[in-house]
């Protein structure tokens, strides 16, 4: 296709993604390379006859009027991405120099704001992800071995925890996993503990929280691994069969090679989408004991009145670096693709 | 046809479809308790008693004298005015799915028909873009959209949700457009159309299935987004989902939680009607790419 034609086929698409993708990447930089400004302090000096006093107040209509004129507040530099919230390099410092074993020294970083939903959300990512790539495939052979006729109501079922909203989807396992639901009422009376809760202790929220996120994306691996079950050749197969290979040496042999490409792409998808992970802890109100990269941005956009861009900016900058560090591999493995089909 | 060996039951055939039972309970449960109960009262619905309560509905008649109730469906569609957000949703995901499939149709037939280097960097974009998490996006909206005094309406989110649905668009229409041969359009060309009359004439009757199929998820993204419509739209322009995680702030303290429970169930309706009709393509949807390599 000549290029003059390529670019008006390309044109209303391409300037949307540069205009609301590209751009606010951007802004988003710049911002976190500002911070708000402080409040215009005026000093007033009053007199009596026993010494003159200072105080100070705040000038509202200054600080307003600055605050409107420069919007972006104030440059800082790296500021924001060094400070206590973010990457704290100090409290960091001081905690290597006051603590003497490696565990007392995490548990003193896994308390900074920061750190603490970059581990959750590495905890979420790498724990659902395994965990459906192995149930998935498992269920997908199930599925496969099924008569005809339950198949297609199977899947059908199948797909709605995936397809429904996430923040309805978590809320409606919150209800029932929630001291007073059928299953937080049930297992304090199996525990004969009236107080037990899954938001009490951390783990237990952890834990409520990757299964949620097994529930939710189980149903996108399996589908496609059951498609991808449809192209084994049934040759090789056979072949196998006849060299005297039992089923489940056929599976590890045979079908989990052929599937390989798939489990790459599945892999793929399930680190994008699970690295975001957000509503779940809004559906479930988990922000106590859980926090991730992606509600911590939303906490900062949702601070009252002043919203806290800087803060959110310097977040969400290295949620794009967690990103982008997550996609190498991809990204290079598709180049190398590509250059060996057009040289 | 299937063999002896193939169909003989083995320990195999027996756990894997236990998983599958298994499975099928796990996710189809919530979704049939959550619509039973949304037709109780609270106190059936969360009973801290006895769990059979929100079966039989024992406060319920208490309480209405019958077994079950729409007082939640009332409760949020009328008192807490849940039909303003269902009418904003719908504005928002019919104009966002029109929109992008229109502009997705001609980029994802552009990059399939142009086998130059700068396609493939398009692409790999666009694979980068689809990753972002939406949040760090939002965070660079915000501040300018407020600047613009553009913050609040429903355009404003629209446009953004097209954006945000245009690599997703692009991928997968691409490589639908890479399944349609090329001799189609070139033969039309040769015949003295041009580019775009080749498009217009030739591709645009044969493109629907793939059409149709990004349509579903532009649908679902739209419809299920909560990072972007609960931070850029006013209170009354709300859609349906931040308009229940609204709900879950202010009714929880006024003991109206049904409400909130009848509104989720009234939102999963029509995803509900979306896989029994769309079953098909949207199964087809999430395997194209993965099994064509």
């Amino acid at each position: 296709m000549p290029n003059r034609t390529f670019f008006w086929f390309i044109l209303p698409t391409l300037t949307t993604m540069i205009l609301f993708i590209a751009l606010p990447i951007v802004s988003v930089f710049i911002q976190s390379l500002h911070i708000e400004h402080e409040q215009v302090i005026l000093v007033s000096e009053s007199c009596d006859p026993f010494g003159c006093t200072e105080t100070t107040s705040v000038d509202t209509e200054a600080t307003e009027k600055l605050r409107r004129e420069q919007p972006l507040g104030r440059f800082n530099g790296l500021g924001t991405y060094i400070n206590r919230s973010h990457l704290a390099f100090e409290e960091v410092r001081e905690a290597w120099g006051a603590t003497d074993t490696m565990g007392a020294f995490f548990s003193r970083i896994l308390n900074l704001p920061f750190y603490k939903a970059l581990a959750f959300t590495l905890t979420y990512t790498f724990v659902v992800t395994p965990f459906v790539l192995v149930l998935g495939l498992a269920i997908a052979v199930g599925i496969n071995n099924l008569p005809k006729l339950v198949k297609g109501p199977t899947i059908f079922v199948s797909l709605l925890p995936m397809i429904v909203t996430p923040l309805v989807g978590s809320l409606i396992l919150f209800w029932m996993v929630d001291g007073d639901g059928i299953i937080g009422a049930t297992l304090q009376r199996i525990y004969d503990d009236n107080a037990l809760s899954l938001k009490a202790s951390p783990a237990l929220t952890w834990i409520m929280l990757i299964v949620y996120g097994v529930w939710h994306i189980l149903p996108f691996s399996f589908i496609v691994f059951y498609a991808g079950l449809q192209t084994v050749p049934r040759e090789t197969l056979e072949s196998a069969m006849i060299d005297g290979a039992t089923k489940w040496q056929r599976i590890i042999h045979v079908i989990v090679p052929h599937l390989m490409p798939i489990v790459i792409f599945v892999t793929l998808i399930l680190l994008m989408d699970n690295f975001r992970v957000f509503e779940p802890i809004v559906g479930f109100s988990a922000e106590a004991h859980a926090q991730s990269l992606s509600w911590i941005i939303f906490k900062d956009l949702r601070e009252s009145a002043n919203p806290l861009y800087s803060s959110a900016g310097a977040t969400s900058m290295m949620t794009i670096l967690g990103v982008a560090i997550l996609l190498t591999p991809v990204l290079i493995r598709t180049w190398r693709d590509f250059r060996r089909r057009s040289p | 046809m299937a063999t002896r060996a193939e169909s003989r039951i083995s320990p195999l055939v027996v756990i894997s479809t236990a998983l599958v039972a298994v499975w099928l309970v796990i996710a189809a449960f919530p979704f049939i308790w959550t619509l039973w109960g949304s037709f109780k009262v609270q106190g059936d619905f969360f009973s801290k008693a006895d769990w059979r309560n929100a079966l039989y509905g024992v406060h319920t008649i208490q309480e209405t004298g019958n077994a079950s109730t729409g007082a939640g469906y009332q409760g949020a569609w009328v008192q807490e005015e849940f039909y303003r957000a269902a009418m904003n949703t719908s504005i928002v995901v019919f104009f966002t799915v029109v929109i992008s499939l229109t502009i997705g149709t001609l980029g994802g037939f552009a990059l399939a028909r142009s086998g130059k280097r700068y396609a493939f960097w398009i692409l790999m974009a666009a694979l980068v873009f689809r990753a972002m998490p939406h949040i760090t996006l939002v965070s660079g909206y915000l501040l300018p959209f407020f600047e613009w005094n553009i913050w609040g309406i429903l355009p404003t989110t629209i446009v953004v949700l097209v954006a945000i649905n245009q690599p997703f668009t692009l991928w997968m229409l691409h490589s639908f457009f890479l399944n349609i041969p090329r001799e189609m359009d070139e033969s039309a060309m040769v015949d003295g159309c041009t580019r775009f009359q080749a498009f217009r004439y030739v591709i645009i009757p044969v493109m629907w299935p793939g059409v149709i199929t990004t349509g579903l998820f532009s649908f679902l993204l739209a419809y299920n987004d909560f990072a972007v419509t609960s931070m850029l739209l006013s209170e009354q322009n709300e859609t349906m989902i931040p308009k229940i995680a609204s709900f879950l702030g202010t009714t929880q303290v006024e003991g109206n939680v049904m409400f909130a429970v009848a509104a989720v169930v009234s939102a999963t309706a029509p995803l509900f009607m979306l896989v029994l009709f769309f079953q098909r393509q949207i199964v087809s949807g999430l395997t194209t790419g993965a099994v064509k390599g």
